[in-house]
């Protein structure tokens, strides 16, 4: 039986602006800024060491003094999230979910997050200065960075067969879950060079497997951290995905790359399509090709299109579905509306992409692009399309085009405000979140598998979350509901 | 320190998303199109005044 598919989804946003226009400044003023709102004081907890303890506390909406802090800040949120600076950019990691719908909410309560925490910031400087942030992976000169999915995985299954599963999916799935880009940023000497290419992200790509994110990033990262009992789990971290403005295409691409592994550590490779004999050079084809008609040569002598690929995958998983019932994923609705939205996304983006506009970022993005260029006459290299790219991922309403191009969505306002309060009841982020919300005072310090709390009087207490499924709230709730104090808290845990 | 939730026995805990309805509807292409031209009607006030100078401003440094 394939374990739950626990999963989290991480977003480095692009900024632009801010004092002295420095990108690491910008990204700490915006981390700053929503700290400081008091949405949350907490330090992040790195690798176990004693941080300092923050002694500002948390104070009223209106209470503070337009400071601007620029050190490198990060912090933990209620809804068990983790906002910091990573690099030079603001980024947002989802807290554990237990469902691919249930990432979807929290990543969209993290677009909110960033989106708010870009008003505070901005409340506070001069009109000059204004921060500007986009949730896209490009800066169309050469420079990416990522927004990455982690799918918990039973450690049993050998790493090799995750590389041999994943491949055909990870070099395929953009042309449904690609967010689309404007024009060529690597290799801008090839022969033919596309006007538009259906990932973001794919041209980046140099590697079939590695450990780098930076650098030579490989399609399948290697990088092995637990962030849990790394003897049952591995944290499969996926690097090749676009940070998608669709709700839905955040959906099907958490929701398929769950199935295929829960099929895969259910039924093993078998059924799995052969991978491209140069998995490199098919991910950029295919980015590169928004006709779908290019196909690849594969270690079975085929020859497979990105659909093609796309295709038997979702026959895959709609096998493994009907035979198991999927449940490492989600209840029986939840994996059936993967499945159709998948099948229909698939289907539309080759048949008739207009009816997949609502849904498909690429699709979305290039009937703009393509419209305005038609209306008025342009090249495709005019500045004015590149801008249309960029501010298809702009989050200020007033700047967004994706949210003017009619995208549904499946989570409402009410659903992301309560997701940027509380967190999953569903997985340990519960524990951590309401410890965040309900004892802010008594916590030094929270990570992923654990929470450090300082009761003022003797040593630091760290408990412990190595499984990702427990401190949930059906385990821990009743704790906080007879626990009104850190130390009763405590106490009741048997420390 | 002995951690309650782990002597506990664990319950199954089920997801609580629902997924929602997706209703077809034939007239949707047509509609899509007509938004997209009042879309782009209206892009001109949305884009950025100085196109060019706003893409090459647009410099991130690598991330990850």
């Amino acid at each position: 039986m394939a374990i739950a598919k626990v999963i989290g989804i991480e977003t480095e946003f692009g900024i632009a602006g801010g004092p002295e226009q420095d990108p690491i400044v910008a990204s700490s003023v915006i981390v700053n800024a929503y700290a400081q709102r008091g949405m949350t004081h907490i330090n992040w907890d790195f690798e176990g060491e004693t941080p300092g303890v923050d002694a500002r506390g948390i104070a009223g909406l209106t209470a503070f003094a337009p400071i601007v802090e620029t050190q490198l800040a990060n912090t933990v949120l209620a809804n068990g999230a983790r906002l910091y600076v990573d690099h030079a950019h603001p980024e947002y990691s989802s807290p554990e979910c237990r469902t691919p719908l249930e990432a979807v909410r929290f990543d969209a309560a993290g677009e909110e997050v960033l989106r708010r925490a870009q008003d505070f910031a901005n409340d506070t400087l001069d009109p000059a200065q204004a921060i500007t942030i986009y949730k896209n992976n490009s800066d169309g000169k050469g420079n990416s960075y990522g927004c990455h999915e982690n799918y918990l995985v039973a450690r049993s299954v050998e790493f090799a067969d995750l590389v041999r599963a994943l491949v055909p999916h990870f070099v395929s799935r953009q042309i449904v879950v690609g967010a689309g880009k404007v024009g060529v940023e690597i290799d801008q000497s090839r022969s033919a060079r596309p006007a538009f290419q259906v990932s973001q992200r794919a041209e980046f790509f140099e590697e079939v497997v590695g450990l780098e994110t930076t650098l030579k990033r490989p399609i399948v990262n290697t990088r092995d951290e637990t962030h849990g009992d790394a003897e049952r789990f591995r944290r499969l971290h996926v690097i090749i995905g676009d940070a998608n403005l669709s709700q839905y295409a955040t959906a099907v691409k958490l929701g398929a790359t769950a199935l295929l592994l829960a099929a895969l550590e259910d039924q093993g490779l078998r059924a799995f399509p052969a991978a491209p004999r140069d998995p490199v050079r098919a991910v950029r084809a295919f980015a590169a090709d928004p006709t779908l008609r290019v196909a690849v040569e594969c270690v079975d002598d085929r020859t497979r299109t990105a659909w093609d690929f796309q295709d038997e995958l979702w026959a895959l998983a709609q096998r493994y579905t009907t035979e198991t019932g999927a449940s490492a994923v989600a209840e029986p609705d939840e994996v059936h509306f993967i499945l159709d939205q998948w099948r229909e996304m698939l289907d539309g983006v080759r048949d008739d992409p207009d009816a997949v506009a609502d849904r498909v970022d690429w699709v979305a993005k290039k009937r703009i692009v393509d419209g305005y260029r038609e209306r008025y006459g342009l090249n495709h290299d005019d500045a004015r399309l590149r801008a249309i790219d960029l501010q298809y991922h702009d989050l200020r309403p007033g700047r967004s085009l994706a949210a003017r191009v009619g995208l549904r969505r499946i989570v409402g306002d009410d659903a992301i405000e309560a997701a940027i309060l509380e967190p999953p009841a569903s997985t340990r982020a519960f524990f951590r979140g309401q410890c965040v919300k309900r004892f802010p005072g008594a916590i030094a310090a929270a990570n992923w598998d654990s929470v450090v709390f300082d009761l003022g009087d003797g040593p630091l207490q760290r408990v412990p979350m190595p499984d990702p499924l427990r401190g949930t709230a059906a385990l821990t709730a009743h704790l906080f509901e007879t626990n009104s104090t850190a130390i009763d808290l405590l106490s009741a845990l048997g420390g | 320190m002995v951690e309650q939730e782990r002597i506990q026995k664990q319950r199954v805990t089920r997801p609580t998303e629902s997924a929602p309805e997706v209703p077809v509807d034939t007239s949707k292409g047509e509609q899509l199109k007509a938004d997209l031209d009042d879309l782009l009607d209206e892009i001109d006030e949305v884009l950025e005044e100085n196109a060019e100078e706003f893409v090459r401003n647009y410099v991130q440094k690598g991330g990850e």
